[in-house]
This record gives C-alpha cells, structure tokens and sequence, in this order.
C-alpha cells in the first residue's frame, strides 16, 4: 500500500507541484517520461513520489518523448492507469504517438506546460505546443492558474477513463507563469481525491490472457475512415461527460468550472476571447476598464479547447458587437486557430459579430494589462463604428512597425 | 487446396472480404478479438481447436497472393523440422515432430522451406501455383550423386 501524504488546507504550490500532486493521488500505474523544460517538475516529483513509497507504480525514464508516450501506450493498452508531462520540443517528438494514444482510445493523461517552439530556442511559454496537438483526438482541458492545474488533472483521469469516453486527455497550464509561480492552492486529501477519480476500470487490456487482443492493426481505404469518424464522434460527445465530471467535482469542492468559461459577459458590449494565463490578464484588464472607462468588456475563455464549445460560443457572443481573439501561437501564413474557431462558430449565427484576430505573446512575451486595454478599446472603437477600423489580423506587443494583415471587407 | 488440418474456419474468406459494416459498428480503438469466447492456457490448445474469431487472420485466406508454392513430399522427408522453425508465417503444420504438410490458405509461396530442407533430393521444392500436387510429385528429381 502506498503512504499516505498528509496535506494542509492551503498549500503553497506552483502549477508544475499542482499537477504531480494530482498525479499521485490519482495513483498512477505507470509514468513513462523523458523531462523537459518546463514541465520537468512533475515527472520528476512523481519518479520521487515513487521512490519513496507515495505510489504504488512503476516510474519509466524513456529515452526520448517519442519513446516515452511509446511506453505510455503500452502500459495502457496493457490495462494501466498512465500519464506523464511534457512541453514544446517533447511535445513535437511525441506527436505522432499522441494519435496513436488516440486512435487507439487509451485514456492516457498528459500534463502539457505550454512552451515556444523552436527555431528559435526559446523556453518561455505560448500555445505553439499546444496548437499542434489540436487535430489528434485528444481531449484537450486549459488551466488558467496552478489550482485549475491541479483540480483539472484530477478531473482528466475521470473524463478520459469514463466508458463513454475512452480518450487520451490532455491538461495545458502555460510554461513559468503557471507552472513556476507559487499560489495558494486548496488540495483534497488522498483520500478524497482518489475517491473523486475512482478505480481504474481497464477495458480490451492485453493482460487479460483469456482475451488476446491486436492493438495497432493497420486499415487502408476500406475501414480507415469509419474508425476515424467513431473516434471523432466519441470526442464530439464527450462534452457531456466533461459537463458531468465539472458537476461532480463542484459538489466536491465548490469549484465550478465550465467548458467555455465567461466573465462579465451578461452585458458586454465587447470581449476578449483567450486561453491560459493571459484571461486573467484580461479579466483585471475588463474590470477597470468598466470602472474607469465606461466599456462594457468580457472575456470568454474555452476551458475545453478539445472538444470545441461551439454551441457556448455562439451563446456567449450572441450580443457582443466586437471580439477580439487572441492566438498566442504564429499561425505562419494564417488566421490563428482559435480565431478561425470562433468566426466558425459565429457565421452560423445571426448574430454576426465584428470579429479580429490578434497574435501576441510568442516565446513568452509578457502580455501586460495595457495591452489588454487596447485590444478592448480597439473593439470598442469597431463597436462604436459599426464596422472594423483595424486590420483584421494584428501583431500586439511586437517591436518595429505596426505588423497587420488583411483589410476588412465589411462596412 | 485446403492443405492439411484446415477446419471449418480456417481460411474461410478471402483477406478484405468482410462484411463492410459501417462507424458505428467497427470495434472501439481499432482493438481485434482474436477469439470468440474468452480462452485459458491457449498457447496448449491446438490451433485447429481454439474458438478463433473472424478478426484473427486464421479465418482469412491470401493463397491468392502467391504465383509459386511449396509441394512437400513425404517420402524424402526425415522430419528434421528445419522447415517448420524457418516459416515465417507458420504455414508448414506438423505434430508430436512429425511433418504433415502445407496450410496453402496462409502460405505466400517464398521458398524458404524449400530453401532450408536438407535431404537429397529435397523434400519441398516450388512449383507453379497452377500445376497439380500429384503431377508434381510424380516429377520429382532423383537423388543427386556426389562429385568426387
């Protein structure tokens, strides 16, 4: 039996902590991992948590990313509750198995601190990583700060591993502002947590000798699709067992989250969409600009990223005139993804809001509140307007000449 | 040319002759059965008695892949196995060491069998997959002398 660690009702952990944390009261069979910069601390808390008899399971040093979702995917398929962590360049070396995981619906649990990708190096966080994951059928949950790190990698395992579900489940905190800076975070006991993510319930495990199974066959043109279109109906679906699991876990604790989170939106005239740290940032940003400026700004943030809450989308902008969505990812030669999601959302509502994109953030750059307020005020000025008075792709906290693309065509 | 110990299952369908059921009836994960009814110790059972399910390839024939095949002639052999280790997809069928024959239904005619017998003359050799069993033993080499 695995010790029991006692914990106070207020601990002081940074998102990296947060998260191992939540890996070892969810009693994780096998970690297979190859560390990396930022995410490091997790991997490396767990092979402790290990060692000294906090878990019972097996902690497994890869040789590579590649090879250690490798080995999560054998442990899994095994019959064993998996996860383990990564970032950027890992992240890039495990993504072919990432739709393997997939595929293969193995409800494996990746805690993704989101970091740049290189070239150039770069360590600092943006949403390159986790961008690159968003077409491999994992479910994808977003943290904003190192309590939703670890209430929401609790709440991983539950979504994943439910029998409706049965999909890998990624849980993205952004790289230093999450998962290096101390907050206070407000744990369950063991004892609470494990009963919340409940037993493992293996299904089609290759251990079970009384049933062998093929994993990983190989299907060409004649069945290819049809198993791809059930694992995307299956993603599609899970939206329902998120809903379920968020429910249950504010029963447990009085946290609630939602798949598309909204701040002030009852009456927002406009709003700011985004992902990870920067809705804070956008939050305190929207609050003084009502107080100070008159402007009736919101933020809406998709807590699920995968799958997409269109349906929540279209609700929450229905009355907004202007909306900026931020992209914390060069989308090279694009639109950023999120702001294609949400125009998708949106063109099929009447609503017709004035929609841009901004790019901000890469490899780090700190988003400041200023620069919050701009964006709320550019939109203010599209709202005032009728129509959009800037480009409809521009580049904010960038050094040099104004960089934008694109001129509305609508006025 | 069912070959020896073929059951009723054995190589029942062509390989991409199955039923095309549509998304919602293909296997959660891609994961494939490879029996019907759960089994224990099957590594002991006999291959022609396990209760194998029509994912496993043993229900699926892919004779039609091959152009030569193995004829095994019995009155050469000396059972020495060489044939059945270097299969490299179990198709030469023996028991207790005994050597019984060809599975034709999983056998892609590579001639590795033949290539690894040691008798003289040997007891497997590659024929046309059109030419008769019989005719082709019936033209079988005799044994070579040794040069001196």
């Amino acid at each position: 039996m695995a010790d029991k660690m006692e914990l106070n009702e207020v601990e002081v952990w940074d998102g990296n902590y947060a998260a191992s944390q939540a890996l070892r009261q969810a009693q994780v069979d096998v970690v297979a991992a190859y560390p990396i910069t930022p995410s490091t601390p997790i991997v490396e808390n767990y092979g402790a948590y290990v060692a000294n008899g906090y878990v019972d399971g097996e902690y497994v040093m890869a040789e590579s990313e590649h090879g250690a979702m490798s080995a999560c995917v054998g442990a899994a398929a095994a019959g064993g509750r998996v996860a383990t962590a990564t970032s950027s360049q890992g992240f890039m070396l495990m993504l072919e198995v990432l739709y393997q995981a997939s595929g293969m619906r193995l409800p494996i649990v990746l805690t993704v601190v989101n970091r740049a990708v290189a070239s150039p190096l770069n360590v600092r966080g943006d949403h390159g990583d986790m961008y690159a994951g968003r077409d491999s059928g994992w479910v994808q949950i977003d943290a904003f700060n190192a309590q939703e790190a670890y209430d929401l990698t609790l709440c991983a395992f539950k979504i994943g591993e439910d029998l409706d579900v049965r999909l890998p489940v990624m849980v993205h905190q952004d790289g230093f502002v999450t998962s290096h800076t101390a907050q206070n975070v407000y744990p369950l006991s063991d004892e609470e947590a494990y009963a919340f993510v409940g037993d493992y319930k293996p299904v089609d495990e290759m251990l079970d000798f009384s049933r062998p199974v093929t994993y990983g066959a190989q299907t060409e043109e004649d069945w290819h699709y049809e198993h791809k279109a059930k694992q995307h109906k299956a993603l599609m679906e899970s939206y329902k067992v998120i809903d379920k699991v968020f429910e249950e876990f504010e029963k447990k604790t009085g946290r609630k989250y939602n798949r598309l989170e909204q701040y002030m939106m009852e009456d927002a005239e406009v709003a700011i969409v985004a992902l990870g740290t920067t809705v804070e940032t956008a939050i305190y940003a929207a609050e003084q600009l009502r107080k100070d400026e008159g402007i009736k700004a919101g933020v809406v943030a998709p807590r699920s990223f995968r799958p997409f809450p269109y349906n929540e989308i279209r609700e929450a902008l229905a009355n907004v005139k202007s909306v900026a969505v931020l992209d914390r990812s060069c989308p090279m030669g694009a639109m950023g993804a999120l702001y294609n999601e949400i125009c998708g959302a949106m063109a099929s509502t009447p609503a017709n809001p004035l929609v841009t994109n901004y790019i901000y953030g890469l490899g780090g750059r700190d988003f400041a509140v200023e620069d919050a307020k701009n964006i709320f005020r550019e939109q203010k000025a599209n709202a005032d307007a009728g129509y959009i008075t800037t480009e409809l792709q521009q580049f904010s906290g960038l050094r040099g000449p104004k960089l934008a693309f694109y001129e509305a065509k609508r006025s | 040319m069912k070959g020896v110990l073929a059951t009723e299952k054995r190589g029942i369908r062509e390989l991409g002759a199955e039923e095309m059921v549509g998304w919602d009836e293909v296997t959660q994960g891609v994961v494939l059965h490879s029996f019907d009814t759960e089994v224990e110790n099957v590594a002991h059972i006999r291959p022609e008695e396990r209760p194998y399910s029509d994912f496993n390839s043993y229900t699926a024939t892919v004779a039609s892949w091959r152009v030569i095949k193995p004829v095994y002639n019995r009155d050469v052999c000396i059972d020495c196995q060489n044939c059945w280790v270097w299969c490299p997809d179990t198709s030469i069928i023996s028991r207790d060491k005994q050597m019984l024959g060809i599975d034709y239904d999983h056998c892609k005619g590579c001639g590795v069998c033949v290539e690894v017998c040691p008798t003289n003359p040997k007891s497997l050799l590659m024929f046309a997959e059109a030419e008769d069993n019989e005719e082709a033993l019936a033209k079988w080499p005799e044994k070579k002398k040794k040069e001196k």
